[in-house]
């Protein structure tokens, strides 16, 4: 599948937001985080700001953006609108949630506690509708594994709470506990990715050639001659490959510097005075978002659809 | 709405016959004809005369070889959309431009309210779909719902454009849902297939298959032995003596 920037974006971009609206809410809702301080209203407005920006982004890569709006219409079949709506549905009790801290910062704690804990599980919605859209594509192996949407999941959490860590150190808020909690998540979400890799690679490829032509009780069939001389649409989205030779040294680079390299960092930013562990959470930070990006770009470079058997593909 | 009707009136589709194909890819540009004018106009075609000439077609004509030896064939194979009874292009749009037709099964795209957003077209084992990149929305066959039902035209040009345009029949049109139709009679008689059925899709459009060689056909071996054609006269047999010497 071709790897599209703007997908690429939003997906790590709005799943970082999301992540982090999340653990920002935990961390609100036990008391770890003031529900009305500097802290809660950097990480919202930073939140925010990540997730507008990624479905900003997801708008550039529509043929027609102007009429993104009608893609709420369809929640009840559609997951792509499914999560139009919790995306914008999440946009009510967080943007209160910050009004609320900005204008009355003295009211009853509860109506911001009521607000994260609602803007946490709209997030936490948001994000597995993504993967979702992605899983529940059986014409794309790759994609239509169970791990897909959980590991979308896990991958927000994972980066939102690497960038919680990294915003307590800088506003020099006790960042220890969130800081392992990220680097269990970042070890976790590594796990999962691996045996997510492991599966796509030793699925069964049953669909072939034969099957989608009917041909097969005449023998093996090829290609002889294309209905095209130049690639088309289908040929340009769906028949993006990527060399399995690349392909396994960018997991390896994915895996080594997003995920293991920064739980290693935060471990040892738990452990150091404020300013050596903001900049070690800065550098796992960077190395979060390297990672994550490689990762999604191999989610859709790896996918490979089932049209392309009419283009070449004897198996998939 | 991307809900799908519970049963349609009627199937309509078509109905291919990979026997008598030649892959002269009249279908494919009567097809580009009519709907570039048609519910589909524009079928935008990028750099025509450029390095790069790729363009909207709701049909295509692939090329395959099938079998070895005695049994290899040469198929021509047309691919366009096969307007599925459960279909994942309709259920995935977000915003029910893709709709399946309660009366007669036809997959459409509403040209006003499609955002291009290709999901549909991921959602496709065939391959249906293709994105104009001019006008940015989804195109794809309609089973040329403005010949099939436009009263204007002659009754005989009431049928989609390549089955129309097609030189040996190998295109068939008509209502899958009834068994008493000519081309679902076709279907029984010819041993009528779906593409990938295991996907699940309940494609409209059937397959005929290539009809099996007769034997003689692919047994028959070219003459190998010089033909010896001598009537006894002198003349043949200093022919026959010569040709001798000649080959000795």
């Amino acid at each position: 599948m071709n790897p599209a920037y703007s997908v690429i974006l939003f997906t790590t971009a709005s799943g970082a937001g999301y992540g982090l609206l999340v653990w920002l809410a935990i961390a609100v809702l036990l008391g770890s985080v003031a529900p009305s301080g500097a802290l809660a209203a950097a990480g919202l407005v930073l939140a925010l700001a990540l997730i507008t920006t990624g479905l900003l982004s997801s708008t550039l890569h529509l043929g027609r953006p102007e009429r993104a709006w009608r893609a709420v219409s369809q929640w009840r079949t559609s997951w792509l609108s499914r999560e139009g709506v919790l995306a914008l549905a999440t946009y009510v009790p967080t943007g209160l949630w910050l009004l609320v801290q900005w204008f009355s910062p003295s009211i009853w704690w509860i109506v911001p506690a009521f607000l994260a804990l609602l803007a946490a599980a709209g997030a936490l919605a948001t994000v597995w509708a993504t993967g979702m859209i992605y899983q529940s594509l059986p014409t794309i192996r790759a994609w239509s594994e169970p791990l897909v949407a959980p590991v979308y999941v896990l991958l927000a959490l994972a980066t939102g709470g690497v960038v919680l860590a990294l915003l307590q150190a800088v506003f020099g808020s006790p960042w220890q506990v969130m800081a392992i909690v990220a680097a269990v998540l970042l070890v976790a979400a590594a796990i999962a990715k691996w045996l997510y890799w492991h599966r796509i690679d030793t699925a069964p490829r049953s669909w072939t050639v034969e099957s989608a032509t009917g041909l097969g009780s005449i023998g093996r069939v090829r290609p002889l001659e294309p209905p095209h001389s130049q690639p088309n649409f289908v040929m340009r989205e769906m028949g993006y490959a990527v060399a399995r030779k690349h392909a396994s040294t960018l997991r390896m680079l994915s895996l080594g510097a997003g995920f293991v390299a920064p739980a290693l960092l935060l471990v040892l930013a738990a452990s150091l005075p404020p300013v050596p562990a903001t900049f070690a959470a800065l550098a796992a930070t960077l190395g979060v978002a390297v990672g994550v990006i490689t990762e999604r770009w191999l989610f859709f470079a790896e996918a490979q659809h089932v049209v392309t058997l009419y283009y070449g593909a004897e198996r998939v | 709405m991307t809900a799908l009707p519970l049963a349609t009136e009627k199937k309509l589709g078509l109905v291919i016959d990979l026997d008598t194909c030649v892959g002269c890819q009249a279908c494919v540009t009567s097809c580009k004809e009519w709907n570039t004018g048609g519910y589909s106009a524009p079928l935008s075609d990028e750099q025509p005369y450029g390095a790069d000439p790729h363009g909207a077609w709701l049909n295509r004509v692939h090329s395959y070889e099938a079998g070895d030896g005695a049994k290899g064939r040469t198929v021509h194979f047309p691919r366009s959309c096969l307007h599925c009874e459960t279909p994942a292009c309709v259920t995935v749009c977000p915003t029910g431009a893709s709709y399946k037709r309660g009366e007669d099964g036809i997959v459409l795209v509403n040209p006003d309210t499609c955002i291009g957003c290709k999901l549909c077209s991921w959602a496709c084992p065939y391959g249906a779909r293709e994105y104009d990149y001019t006008d940015g929305i989804m195109k794809k066959c309609t089973l040329c719902i403005d010949r099939i039902y436009n009263e204007t035209l002659s009754p005989e040009d009431r049928q989609p454009a390549c089955v129309r345009a097609c030189p040996t029949g190998a295109r068939h049109f008509g209502d899958l849902g009834d068994k008493e139709s000519a081309v679902s009679k076709l279907v029984a008689a010819r041993g009528g297939y779906d593409l990938l059925p295991e996907l699940g899709f309940k494609p409209t459009n059937k397959y005929l298959p290539p009809r099996p060689r007769k034997v003689e056909a692919t047994t028959r071996a070219a003459p190998t032995e010089a033909i010896s054609a001598s009537d006894g006269s002198p003349a043949e047999r200093l022919f026959a003596w010569v040709d001798k010497v000649l080959s000795a």
